[in-house]
Formats: structure tokens, sequence, C-alpha cells
């Protein structure tokens, strides 16, 4: 039954249907001060309950995209659709997972997961039942009294992650939220976003520079060349849904894609 | 710029696993807190019995006129006269200098505007223009009161303005993609993100307000703590005036390590968890 799922949603994933597109970037350009062009002409969609990797080398341009969707930065010309609406501005369909956790270092977990519900004013017994909830799912139980100098790294990204799960947002930005996480957290984590999006069905836009993470853990993956910054290739990575992690790693389909990503790459690191 | 009495902001980041000196010290146990004092003493006593200076006298004469001014009220009279310009000077540079800084930090036309006139005022020798103010104010308690004031208040505003800037963008940023208005802004992530940096300025500004409300008693009006340094001093009664010195800084010290368990109280409660 989970598998059947899993297949409808990956055939969902082909260009051809298209008609459930949550977030749609038309047009859109980003040039910083006068001189360096950030983006250009991206156009891209982003359908409902998938999660799309946004990956490539470093500075060429994936924050300055997830922020411009997110409605921290304007852009400088486009348009971002969210359910066909213009925005300029953050929403409550959207919620931002930060590289650097942005955790703050005098709150409690509990408090740090649930800050946004208290900017949208929920009354704190409420808010705290929510993001209680939440910060067990994401595995942090009896952390709920800790401060964030009390966490490792992993585990605050955790918090970071419960945060944007508590607002219910449709959608979940997160920029290169595994990054500054050694590598066996890392691999941990990443399972658990696999789970985690079957639990939430949740649309993820997901940024790395990790080319075997965006492999394992997407349905789509839009490749971005630098200077300026452009679409260069969109890849739907075609494995199979009903193998184990260590098993994945070891596919064939795999491994292959992993080699024709690094292939489409290459030419632009050096 | 270097020359800002302003405490560095990168030896003030919020790291809870360094603690300042002060918590460092709170954190001590009272046994070699008390081992601390009584070797201080100690030396205190040699020091004096050896009679290296004809006017420095003995820990325990010190301590015994100390007690002899507590028991004839002269000492108790003269804090009295000595608190009140100080606490009126500290409360106004508090809130004017806080609600400054903070503005300086927060808007640029605010900044550009009054930003020149504290750098100015925190670097120069401020108890050098305590004598002018009797000119203008006479020997008032007015008089007193400008002195703490333009003491204490520069680096309490510069230290504001300072810790507002250096607050992280990724928290604003962090903020406002939670859909936080600029009130959230400023007082769930700017005002306790600063507060390290604030009331590392707020104890600077309260040991200058002590200077010079002190300064202003040996210069301008001879009241309170100043008076009872002077007129001891011109009686060559040294163990008073020794006792009546070490008193002021106590005072001191113990008014700037309040200030650390108040901010520790409503801003950095993760400050006081760290076992
Ligand atoms: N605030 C900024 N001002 C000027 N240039 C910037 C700014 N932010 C990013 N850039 C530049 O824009 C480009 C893309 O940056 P970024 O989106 O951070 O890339 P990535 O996240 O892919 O590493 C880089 O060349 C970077 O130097
Ligand atoms: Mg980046």
């Amino acid at each position: 039954m989970k598998i059947a799922t899993a297949e409808f949603i990956q055939n969902g994933a082909q260009p051809v249907t298209g008609a459930n597109k949550i977030i749609e970037v038309k047009n859109v350009s980003k040039v910083y001060g006068t001189e360096v062009v950030a983006l250009k002409d991206i156009n891209l969609d982003f359908e409902a309950g998938q999660l799309t990797s946004l990956l490539g080398p470093s500075g060429c341009g994936k924050t300055t995209l997830l922020k411009i969707i997110a409605g921290l930065l304007p852009a400088t010309q486009g348009d971002i659709l969210v359910n066909g609406k213009k925005v300029t501005a953050p929403g409550p369909e959207r919620a931002f997972v930060f590289q650097d956790f942005a955790l703050l270092p005098w709150a409690t977990v509990l408090d740090n997961a649930a800050f946004g519900l208290k900017m949208q004013g929920k009354p704190k017994a409420e808010r705290d039942d929510i993001a209680n909830h939440y910060v067990k799912e994401v595995g942090l139980d009896g952390f709920q009294k800790s401060y964030p100098h009390q966490l490792s790294g992993g585990m605050r990204q955790r918090v970071g992650l419960a945060r944007a799960l508590s607002v219910n947002a449709d959608v979940l930005l997160m920029d290169e939220p595994f990054s500054a996480v050694d590598e066996q957290t890392r691999r941990k984590f990443q399972e658990d976003l696999i789970r985690l999006r079957e639990v939430e069905k949740k649309t993820f836009i997901f940024v790395t520079h990790s080319i075997e993470e965006a492999v394992y853990v997407s349905d789509r993956i839009i490749l971005l060349s630098p200077r300026p910054g452009r679409v260069s290739e969109i890849i739907d990575p075609d494995i199979p849904s009903d193998i184990g992690p260590d098993e994945l790693r070891r596919n064939e389909v795999y491994l292959e894609t992993v080699e024709n990503i690094w292939h489409g790459i290459k030419k632009y690191v050096d | 710029m270097s020359t800002l009495n302003t405490a560095d902001p990168a030896l003030l980041r919020d790291r809870a696993d360094a603690p300042g000196l002060m918590s460092r010290l709170a954190q001590l146990p009272l046994i070699w807190k008390l081992l601390s004092v009584a070797l201080f003493a100690l030396a205190w006593e040699i020091a004096g019995r050896s009679g290296f200076n004809f006017s420095f006298p003995t820990f325990t004469a010190t301590v015994a006129a100390f007690w002899s001014m507590v028991v004839d009220g002269s000492m108790g009279a003269a804090y009295l006269r000595t608190i009140e310009p100080l606490i009126i000077g500290l409360v106004f540079s508090l809130v004017v200098g806080v609600t400054m800084g903070v503005a300086m930090g927060l808007r640029e036309d605010v900044e550009w505007l009054a930003l020149p006139i504290f750098i100015v005022m925190q670097a120069a020798p401020m108890a050098a223009l305590i004598p002018l103010v009797t000119f203008i104010y006479g020997i008032s308690l007015t008089a007193k009161v400008v002195a703490v004031v333009m003491l204490a208040m520069p680096v309490i505003t510069i230290n504001s303005y300072k810790a507002v800037r250096n607050v992280p963008g990724s928290l604003v940023s962090m903020c406002h993609s939670f859909m936080g208005n600029r009130r959230q802004q400023i007082w769930y992530v700017v005002v306790p993100a600063a507060s390290p940096m604030m009331f590392a300025g707020l104890r600077l500004g309260v040991a200058e307000g002590f200077s010079g409300v002190v300064l202003a008693e040996l210069l301008i009006t001879p009241t309170g703590i100043g008076d009872l340094i002077t007129f001891h001093r011109s009686v060559a009664n040294f163990a008073h005036m020794y006792a009546t010195i070490a008193s002021i800084v106590l005072f001191a010290v113990i008014a700037v390590g309040l200030l650390q368990w108040v901010e520790t109280l409503l801003f950095r409660p993760e400050k006081g968890n760290v076992k």
C-alpha cells in the first residue's frame, strides 16, 4: 500500500502533469548592487507534496533563490506565485529552516519551537501543546527544557525543523539544513527527512551542495549553474522506492544518477 | 574609535559556556570567596604593620574606624546624601541612554544625528568638565546629577547602540520569516539578543556614575562620601579615610554585581542554567 502511494507520487512528478503546482517562479532575476548577477531568468514550478532539491556549486544563487521564494529578499525582476497568487513577503503557507539554525540562545527548545506560533499570537498553552508535539516528532522528547547551547549541532537543527513544522505551513524551505552537521548525524537526518515526508505530506524545497544527498532524498533535482545563476538541468531520479538506505547506496540507478549529475556539474568547478 | 570605552563585541558573544568574570566569581564556592577575602585582609594587615607609609592604616584599624563611623551615624548620613544624586543620575542615564542607543541602532536617521555627539562625549575626559558644571548649576543637587549623567550616559548609550547593531542578522530574518512584525522583532529578538552587551555598558555606566558623584562631591560641593573623605584626610584620620574609600569601592562592586544578577533574571535565563 505504502509502495503504491509512493509510486503514484513519483509518477505525478513527471513534467507532463503540473496540475498541482504550489509554487511558481516566473522570470526571476536577482542583481546584488549593480554588478553581481546572482540569478538570471529563473522559471520553475514546484509540485505539491514533492521534495525538490536545488543543487549547485557554492555561490550559484541557491540561497538567494530560496530567500526570494520565502519572501525574505525582493527579486530584482519577476514574480513568485504561491497557489497562483503573487507574493512579496513571508506568508503562513511557507516556513524556513535556516542553515545556521537561527535559534534564540536564551529560549528553551520548546520556546524556540513555539516561536512561529507566538508570532501568530496563539495563546501560550496552545502553542506549547503544538510545539511539544513536533519536538517529540523530530526526536527531541526529554529536551523540551534544554537550551540550544546544551545540544549538538544535529539536535539544534531538529529544533529548527520542529519550529518550521509547528506553524503547519504547506511548504518547507530548507537552506542546506544538514551542512553544519557531522556525517553520521547527517545520514540519520536524511533518513528521518524521508520518513517525515511520508508522515507530514508537505512540499519540501531543499537546498544542498551535496550530489549524493540530493539524489538520495529528492523526487526532483534542479541543477543550477553559476555566474549568473541559471537552471542548467532538471533531473527526476528514478530510484526504486522499496529499498532500504543501505541497499540504496549500492543501487545501480542511484550510482548512475550521481555520476551523471557530477558530469553535468564538473565544468563549473575548478 | 579605538579609544572608546566599550566592551569588545567578540568577547561578549552570548557563549553560555564562557560566562563573564562576574558570573564566574558568583559560581565559586563560598569557602574560596571567604578564603580570598581573608588573604586580602591578612596582606593588608601585614602591610599596615610594616609601617612603609605613615598614612597607611592596618586592616583592623580600618575596620574599627568603619565601625565607629557606622555607630556615630556619620557613615549613614554621608551615604544618604551621596546616593540621591547617584540614583537620579543613573536612572536618567539608563532610560535616556538605552532609548537613544536602541533608536540609533534601529534607525539610520537617528544614528546620523546623534551618534557623533555620544562619540565625542565618550572620548572627552568628562571629569575635566565637572568644574564647569558649577558655573551653570551652582552647588546644587542638579550639579551633582549632571556630573553623574555626564560620566555614565555616554558609555551606556554607545554600548546599547553597538549591542543592537551586533544582533545576528539571521535571527532577525528568522523572526521576519515567521511573520513577526517590527514590534515583535524588537521585543522578542533584538532586545534580548542585545542585552548582554547592553548590560556590559550598564555596568560600566554604573561604575562611571560612582566616579561622577564622588568627583562632584570632591570638586563641587563638599557633601556626602566625598566630604567624609576630605574631612578625615584634613584631620589626619587616615583609618577613617581608608574605611570610607573602601566602603564606596565595595558598594560600587556590589551594585555592579547586582546588575549581572538582574540581567540573568530578566533576559538570559540560559546563563543562570550553567552548572
Ligand atoms: N548580500 C549580498 N550582497 C552581494 N552579493 C551577494 C549577497 N548575497 C549573495 N551574494 C552573491 O550572490 C551569489 C549567490 O549567492 P548565494 O545565493 O548565497 O549562493 P549559494 O547559496 O548557492 O552558495 C554569490 O556570488 C554571492 O557572492
Ligand atoms: Mg547558500
